[in-house]
């Protein structure tokens, strides 16, 4: 299967939407494999690989770049919807 | 380990082995470039400043411009001055001769014009080539070699791909002992705190912290509502979702280790490790500064494609996709594309790893082929 994500640092709690990715579809790029995306997620945008508890820091790169703004969901497509600085 | 360079009296090492011909001000640019045309192999090395300027501009210039003929990769300068202007090419010659390279000067006043400058420059330069021709590349090791970064033209794969790419490399080149520069504060603003936790000691993590919130105010104050432009996320339908994580995506070309200092425009590092320039984004600027402080390699990721290089230094471009790779195959070196089709980063990072070495040690890249020698002066004030 082609790959559709990219975990960019190991402590990372979310991956990058290569292609866009359709609700229900495999993430495909990360282990343990198996994981589906639970919404669409956007071409290049985050998805969630663990849930992630309102107010705990959304990581990418290794770094916090932004805090949950409510409960996010493993497979949840993660923006500025449910996120704040 | 390491590799063969040219190794040069201050105990830098050279990748390239260029001779200079530099105008001390602008006014002598017309005679640097007679000269550029005889000599095609000779690097030329021509500017908007030297004369009317100011104060911290003035020195900007000055440094840089001394720092330039300082570069690693430098054999042998010539200076080229007018004669009555306030970058005096004697005292230039002097500065860049203090680090060990061949060096001379000649003033157009008191050579009697163009003419009789550009033939006195034609034999001073044949005995600098002919100089540096003698120099042979030796064992270096990566401690000798500083590479510079930078990112112009990016795309939303840009962070996702290139960036990381380089950032993989970057930590391979401090693990080596090389000395790595990350430039361009304004593309760090929104990550101040991140940067500031990542400093070897408290008062360089308020220096950073404050070099980044001052020149997000600079923004704002001179472009007023435009700031948006460069401090905001620029991308929220491409995915990026506040200024961090945009930022993020710049300064992850850095890699991961702890930042040892910080240096001013054109400032050569003094520490080994990455270490951060206070640079403009702007590609051309950035690259001259960290030229002129010793960078004698620079890696350039882009998405959009750039095609710039440098006069003294090879710039490594880094495409972030496979569509701008093949698009504008004549400017790019690596393509970190195979990144989203399941190629492992620890393999890219080996072959850009290789290829810096082969570099180093004399492969020519695209920019070189395409003599694509681009140079411009930063300053910040009015000229009088």
């Amino acid at each position: 299967m082609k790959q559709n994500v990219i975990q960019i640092h190991p402590k990372d709690n979310v991956a990058v939407a290569v292609a866009e990715i359709r609700e229900g579809e495999v993430l495909v790029g990360i282990s343990p494999a198996g994981m589906r995306a639970v919404t669409t997620i956007p071409r290049h945008h985050k998805v969630a690989l663990h849930d992630i508890k309102a107010e705990s820091p959304v990581i990418r790169y290794g770094e916090k770049i932004a805090a949950a703004a409510s409960l996010i969901g493993a497979g949840e497509w993660v923006h500025t919807h449910n996120t704040k600085a | 380990m390491g590799f063969l360079g040219y190794r040069r009296k201050d105990g830098t090492c050279g990748v390239r082995n260029h001779v200079v011909v530099m105008s001390s001000v602008s006014c002598a640019n017309g005679v640097v470039h007679a000269i550029g045309r005889a000599f095609p192999e000779v690097k030329s090395i021509t500017h908007t400043e030297g004369c009317g300027r100011a104060g911290e501009d003035l020195e900007m210039a000055i440094r840089t411009l001394s720092g330039l003929g300082r570069n690693g990769n430098v054999a042998g300068v010539l200076v080229v001055g007018l004669g009555c202007e306030s970058i005096n090419a004697k005292n230039l010659a002097d500065e860049i001769g203090s680090a060990g390279r061949l060096v001379a000067h000649l003033s157009i006043q008191d050579a009697g014009g163009t003419v009789k400058a550009t033939a006195e420059a034609m034999g001073i330069v044949k005995d600098l080539i002919r100089q540096a021709h003698v120099q042979e590349r030796e064992a270096c090791s990566w401690s000798q070699l500083t590479v510079g970064l930078e990112c112009g033209g990016s795309d939303a794969l840009s962070g996702i791909t290139a960036n990381c790419l380089v950032g993989a490399v970057a930590d391979w080149l401090v693990e080596q002992g090389a000395t790595v520069i990350l430039s361009e504060t304004t593309e760090m603003i929104g990550t101040e705190e991140i940067l500031r936790n990542r400093a070897t000691d408290p008062a360089l993590g308020k220096k950073i912290f404050d070099l980044i919130v001052n020149q997000k105010k600079k923004a704002e104050e001179i472009l007023g509502p435009l700031a948006s432009l460069v401090i905001s996320p620029g991308n929220m339908e491409g995915g990026l979702s506040n200024i961090t994580e945009k930022s993020m995506g710049c300064i992850i070309k850095g890699g991961t280790t702890p930042i040892r200092e910080v240096v001013a425009y054109g400032a050569a590092p003094s520490e080994k490790g990455l270490v951060i320039m206070d640079t403009p984004g702007s590609d051309i600027f950035s690259l001259t500064g960290m030229a002129a402080g010793g960078a004698q390699l620079i890696l350039f990721t882009t998405g959009r494609g750039s095609p710039v290089g440098f006069p003294v230094v090879p710039v490594i471009k880094v495409a972030s996709n496979h569509q701008v790779f093949e698009r504008m195959n004549d400017d790019m070196d690596v393509n970190a594309g195979t990144l989203i089709d399941g190629a492992s980063l620890v393999e890219v990072r080996d072959d850009l790893t290789a290829l810096v070495k082969e570099v180093a040690e004399g492969k020519s890249i695209k920019a070189e082929i395409n003599m694509q020698d681009v140079l411009s002066l930063y300053t910040t004030g009015p000229s009088f």
